[in-house]
């Protein structure tokens, strides 16, 4: 045998107990062909990301289809690690994303795994590019449940359930949650498509929680212009003349 | 086998006492009483006048008319096709010629029943009706109604079927035992998957599919899923098309428990009321918008099917209640007519 290689550090995630015992069965039986170390099995998105800033992990068998955070969301927020593990998906059957996998050239595997196809994907695998994963979440539109970024080297996650207001400022946005505020770099447009039917467009560069306006009223001194305020936030946001209207209207069915 | 069998029939007559038939024929005389009255009369009050009370003259004769072909329609379509349709003829001619009869001395004003005149009206209405059930029964042919079912019928989510072998072949080296039960229980839902669709099959058979089924969704899903059976009330000799229970359940599991990490609860509710069979299946809704246009298409899948079955007889209900999602599906009930019942193979 050749100078052995340190093993490579995998993390499998599936919400399947079997799935995830299927797996560690077949990279034993690659043992003499590709050293592996399991170093942890996660059953959500969650604790996938949360194990990878624990330990060092190479490698990460990313179940698609999980509860709650689903495997490419988990992906995009891996990704945001100092040191991005290699991403290898599997999926027991899933057309759209898989012609997307094929298309970005993004390996992955079908369920159930082939020992030799697992070895291939193992032994090529690479971190994804920021770009590719958001090609693959555009194939297989879900909205996040976690918006996530990078501080002093951990990934902290923002549940989209406690945003504010999203706000454009230059090439950032400023994520707005009742405790502080992040700064994360997506852009508005893209956030407003995946967000729609939370968020509501107030002004150019301000989306803001449907279910959290308390009040909307009217600026003084100024016959058309009119400002909001969010529960738990004592800003005024300005609401722009152009987006009054259909807020007026979009809320009339909110309440609704 | 202890089965109903549509195939190879010839055109029957159409069963009576089914509500899909009664209300076509009721339309049918309605519609072509009140063109009889349009013709005569000119003006709309009196147009409404005379075709309220001709109504009420016709319908105690239809009702009872109605009721006579639904008493006598298991005879009438045991007779050759021919002398069937000549029987329910004199028969829709004559109980609508008695009751006339019988009934006009009742009502104010009666002018003398013209005898000749309603035997013509039922005759040439019974023969048109008749004339329209012949050929609904062709378009609706065995062999249109069978592909169609067929199409309907085998259908299977290829997630499931892959996410199970995976689980069974987690299974092969640990608990062969396990694994050889659960590749049991797979051919059974293939076997049912490619059965015959066109025929009724009792329901018991169906709840055994069902549990196949739920023991292989719990293989992978472990304490996810948890299930509550209701059918000690289950009339488990009704029949019932293949396949609308396990598919109904799948939908329950897929949408319901699947997208919750901590699972949740699938009840099943199974009892017979009156003639009819009420098969209810709840399951917690998921706020998981992505997935419901697959919902709609299984349950569309189901709905059609009943329709060809059972035509107006049967009802597919979607009922969302609070957080928990309600199917409720009736059936007529009936049941095989042969007794007593073969033995059936045995099934875990």
């Amino acid at each position: 045998m050749n100078a052995p290689n340190p093993p490579l550090r995998v993390l499998i995630v599936d919400d399947e107990a079997p799935a995830r015992h299927r797996l560690r069965d077949v990279l034993a039986d690659c043992a003499d062909e590709l050293a592996v170390n399991v170093v942890g099995e996660a059953d959500n998105g969650l604790d996938a990301l949360n194990q990878a800033q624990q330990k060092t992990v190479d490698a990460v068998l990313l179940d698609i289809r999980m509860p709650g955070m689903d495997g490419l969301e988990c992906a995009a927020h891996l990704n945001r690690l100092a040191a991005p593990p290699a991403i290898i998906f599997s999926t027991a059957y899933d057309a759209y994303a898989c012609q997307a996998f094929d298309l970005n050239a993004v390996d992955y595997l079908l369920k159930p795994v082939r020992a030799d196809r697992l070895l291939r994907a193992l032994s090529r695998a690479h971190s994804l590019s920021t770009r590719v994963l958001d090609r693959l979440r555009d194939a297989h539109p879900k909205a996040r449940s976690h918006l996530s970024v990078n501080e002093k080297g951990r990934v902290v996650l923002i549940p989209v359930a406690d945003i504010l207001y999203l706000k454009a400022e230059f090439k950032y946005v400023t994520v707005r949650t009742a405790a502080r505020e992040f700064l994360i770099e997506e852009s508005l447009v893209r956030l407003e498509n995946e967000f729609g039917e939370r968020f509501l467009r107030v002004h150019r560069n301000c989306l803001v929680a449907t279910a959290r306006i308390r009040e909307i009223g009217k600026l003084p001194g100024d016959e058309d212009g009119h400002f909001l305020r969010l529960d738990g936030l004592d800003e005024h946001l300005v609401v722009s003349r152009r987006q009054y209207s259909t807020l007026r209207e979009k809320l009339v069915k909110h309440k609704q | 086998m202890k089965r109903r069998n549509h195939n190879n029939r010839q055109v029957e007559l159409p069963n009576f006492c089914h509500l899909g038939a009664n209300l076509r024929i009721a339309l049918t005389v309605e519609a072509a009483l009140a063109a009889g009255v349009a013709a005569r009369v000119a003006d709309v009050p009196a147009f409404w006048a005379e075709f309220v009370a001709l109504s009420a003259l016709a319908q105690p004769a239809l009702l009872l008319t109605l009721l006579a072909l639904c008493a006598a329609g298991r005879w009438l379509r045991g007779l050759p096709y021919r002398m069937g349709v000549g029987a329910t003829l004199l028969l829709g001619m004559a109980v609508p010629v008695l009751a006339m009869l019988w009934l006009s001395p009742l009502l104010a004003g009666s002018q003398p029943v013209p005898v000749a005149g309603v035997a013509a009206f039922a005759l040439l209405l019974g023969a048109g009706l008749l004339a329209y059930f012949n050929l609904r029964a062709r378009a609706l042919s065995p062999a249109i109604t069978e592909a169609r079912l067929q199409a309907l019928q085998a259908r299977i989510r290829p997630h499931f079927l892959f996410n199970s072998l995976n689980a069974v072949l987690s299974l092969v080296r640990s608990d062969p035992r396990r694994a050889e039960h659960a590749l049991e229980n797979m051919a059974d839902l293939f076997r049912a998957l490619m059965g015959n669709a066109s025929q009724l099959a009792p329901l018991e058979d169906e709840i055994a599919l069902t549990r196949a089924y739920l023991e292989l969704e719990q293989l992978r899903l472990g304490d996810r899923l948890q299930v509550v059976w209701h059918i000690h009330k289950m009339p488990a000799d009704a029949l019932i098309p293949p396949l609308v229970v396990q598919p109904l359940v799948e939908n329950a599991v897929y949408h319901g428990i699947e997208p919750l990490a901590g699972g949740g609860e699938i009840s099943l509710n199974i009892y017979r009321s009156a003639d009819k069979v009420h098969i209810v299946v709840r399951n917690p809704i998921a706020a998981d918008v992505g997935r419901h246009k697959g919902n709609r298409i299984a349950l569309a899948n189901i709905r059609e099917r009943l329709l060809l079955h059972f035509d107006l007889d049967a009802q597919l209900k979607l009922e969302p209640l609070g957080a928990v999602y309600q199917v409720h599906i009736v059936i007529p009930y009936t049941r095989e007519r042969t007794q007593p019942a073969p033995a059936r193979p045995h099934r875990r």
